[in-house]
């Protein structure tokens, strides 16, 4: 479990906090019928992107029993993608032809666009729960819905963030070094980070960016090339395992950064990460969107995944997903129907104030981007990642410099 | 050259050796069996599995717990040549291939049902630890399983020089049908190679549990990249193996250090295509 430390909120209290979001949101709209609203869930179950699909499949399964309690029952129809592109769209034809009303997913960038494109010729409302790449939003579709930040955002953010731990900490590294996995969402980022950084006024240079394969075996030769740029900052963005094998490597080849900082990626915050790596998973930062463990709503998810899950770590994934999950049985409460035709003229309107994740209400632009979402620096203690920035939702310091590989006990 | 650069060539030639081990087996195989596994890296990813579950249930390190797997896969490869593949040896080649495809097919998704779909790494307590001689920097991991790597195939090489079923083995391989006439049981030796091949197999899942984790498509991608060494280096070759091993390995990480690292991969593939328009039967193979 993650170390959120605020008081804890039983189901009454998420009941309330639901009843307060509805207050909100105009309970007024006339009742839908009874029928459980049928949500096809779209994972990476299996292949390269397992363990984020089991992930959202931890955080999806808690949901239906804390949405019953605010009276917007669910019925989750769950579908693997098997982190292939061909296998999302049909999984998503099959989804639809089986009776979903809304889709979710499909956590990769390329899924969701394929699946996107199945949902646009069907009618069918799509509400991403994680997915970043820009074009998914820019592409024009009218029935795409995505309450996570682009990956422009999450790097703007995920470098403002930086800058903040600096001023904090007192301590201001001389240069920086990038490693990014080359698969789509790292290719995203890795675009978005060479694009912004000139524009961020960064205290440091970048004086290298290097692109790995996902797959490969061991990350020797990426590591030895940023250790060879002497740089005292490493910027990384991994998609899964990778991050395991680059830190592991570091600590092989001596290379001692003051500190392995993510700009908004996965992988450094994981079960694995910290049962593989031990001691050395420790200090690591990800900027990204995080749950706000001061929130009544994300409380109440804290209580019913660990009772569920009680050796899963509570984190984004599950987050995104509760939300993606409440987004569209709130627009079909609003609608007082599950037809995906009147969910789809709700969704627009939406507007959820009372959430899990770190942010403003949950809104979408024209394009159907939610552009409230907000980002925090989390940082490992213990084998735990625990907000760090923004203060008014920190549960703890930030540790920079991070104390050398040999130097923790 | 700089030292960065001689540190990654060790590297590169470490880790190569270990492959070469994995490669082995694969061309033992065939060399003598007439089979090209298609499941050499899933059963690769068995012992890897094995190795990882020894490690997690009696803390046995995979170095000492290597000689068990080893053996527990060669009755595996013993098995299934006497159980399976027996009855395929004389059928065309594109039966053998699908029946091993499938073998393989079984194998990915029974892992995935046994241990999911997470990467398995093992840690050891001195999987961190380095050497340091003069400027160069010696990962303690990748050096043992070089070592040992080197000690099995020197070893191997010894059973088929030395020993009557190496040299019986040896007679199939070079004369099947003068094999037969002097009374040879083919069947059983055929057995014993695919069992030794697949040894080899175990050998290294084990030493490769210790340099990277496993997961269950990590089956498919060694059995490609047992693919690319056997044929760069002659397929049915020993020593062709063992070159291919270290000339991937070092060529890889040649590639990512002067071009990208995400260009690892397609540079083997490279070296591959290369070869087969130049010297199709490989570095060390004999020409047909």
């Amino acid at each position: 479990m993650s170390g959120h430390s605020s008081p804890t909120v039983n189901r009454r209290g998420f009941l309330a906090a639901g009843a307060a979001g509805a207050a909100v949101l105009g309970f007024g709209a006339p009742l839908r019928a009874a029928q459980p609203l049928k949500v096809g869930l779209l994972l990476p179950l299996s292949g390269g992107l397992a363990r984020e699909g089991q992930s959202c499949k931890r955080g999806a399964e808690v949901t239906p029993g804390l949405l019953a309690d605010m009276g917007m029952p669910v019925q989750l129809m769950i579908a693997d993608t098997e982190t292939n592109i061909d296998t999302a769209r049909t999984r998503a034809e099959k989804l639809i032809a089986d009776g979903a009303q809304v889709l979710i997913g499909a956590f990769d960038s390329a899924h969701t666009l394929a699946v996107a494109q199945v949902c646009e010729q069907r009618g069918v409302p799509l509400v991403v729960n994680i997915a970043a790449a820009p074009n998914i939003t820019e592409q024009g579709f009218k029935t795409l819905f995505r309450n996570f930040p682009t990956a422009p955002k999450l790097v703007t953010e995920g470098l403002a963030l930086m800058k903040d731990v600096f001023k904090v900490t007192g301590t201001t590294p001389t240069k920086a070094v990038f490693l990014h996995n080359n698969d789509t969402f790292g290719t995203a980022m890795a675009g978005a980070v060479n694009k912004l950084f000139p524009t961020l006024d960064m205290p440091f240079p970048l004086v290298e960016t290097i692109s790995y394969d996902g797959n490969a075996r061991d990350l020797a030769v990426e590591v030895g090339k940023a250790k060879a740029t002497g740089a005292d900052l490493v910027l990384l963005v991994p998609h899964g395992d990778d991050c395991i094998r680059a830190i592991r490597e570091m600590v092989k080849q001596r290379f001692e950064p003051k500190a392995v900082v993510s700009p908004g990626s996965p992988g450094m915050y994981e079960t694995q990460f910290y049962k593989t790596l031990g001691k050395y998973s420790d200090y690591c930062m990800t900027n990204l969107p995080w749950i706000n463990p001061k929130s009544a709503m994300s409380q109440a998810l804290l209580k019913a995944f660990s009772k569920s899950h009680p050796d899963a770590l509570f984190e984004m994934n599950i987050g995104f997903t509760f939300e993606a999950i409440l987004i569209a049985a709130d627009a079909a409460k609003r609608a007082g129907s599950n037809d995906p035709k009147a969910i789809l003229a709700a969704l627009p309107t939406t507007n959820i104030a009372e959430h899990v994740m770190i942010g403003g209400p949950i809104a979408f632009d024209a394009k159907g981007q939610n552009t409230n979402t907000r980002s925090a620096t989390i940082q490992n203690f213990g084998g735990k990642p625990l907000v760090v920035l923004p203060s008014d939702v920190a549960e703890a310091k930030p540790v920079f410099p991070a104390p050398g590989w040999q130097q923790r006990g | 050259m700089s030292i960065d650069l001689a540190n990654q060539i060790l590297t590169g030639l470490l880790t190569g050796l270990v492959y070469s081990l994995m490669a082995l087996g694969l061309s033992v195989i065939f060399g003598v069996v007439r089979v090209v596994n298609f499941a050499h890296g899933e059963m690769t990813a068995l012992a890897m599995y094995a190795a990882w579950a020894l490690f997690n249930w009696l803390e046995l390190d995979p170095l000492v717990g290597l000689p068990l797997i080893a053996l527990l896969l060669f009755a595996l490869g013993y098995l299934m040549q006497r159980g399976l593949i027996d009855a395929f040896v004389s059928k065309p080649e594109h039966m053998q291939f699908i029946l091993l495809v499938a073998v393989a097919i079984i194998m990915v998704n029974g892992s995935l049902l046994v241990f999911g779909p997470d990467a398995h790494g093992i840690q050891v307590p001195y999987g961190f630890d380095t050497y340091e001689v003069g400027p160069l920097l010696i990962d303690k991991v990748r050096l043992l399983a070089a070592v040992a790597a080197l000690g099995i195939s020197g070893l191997l090489m010894l059973f088929f020089r030395h020993t009557m079923t190496g040299k019986a083995i040896r007679a199939c391989a070079d004369n099947l049908v003068g094999a037969r006439v002097i009374g040879l049981n083919v069947k059983q030796l055929y057995a014993v190679t695919f069992g030794i091949g697949s040894a080899c197999v175990g050998a290294a899942g084990a030493l490769l549990a210790l340099l990277i984790d496993v997961m269950p498509s990590s089956g498919p991608e060694l059995t490609m990249l047992a693919f690319i060494i056997v044929i760069v280096g002659g397929l049915g070759s020993m020593g062709g193996a063992l070159l291919g091993g270290i000339l991937i390995g070092v060529s890889e990480v040649l590639a990512g250090y002067f071009l990208m690292p995400s260009m690892k991969a397609m540079f083997s593939f490279a070296i591959l295509i290369l070869i087969l328009v130049l010297r199709p039967q490989g570095l060390m193979g004999a020409r047909k």
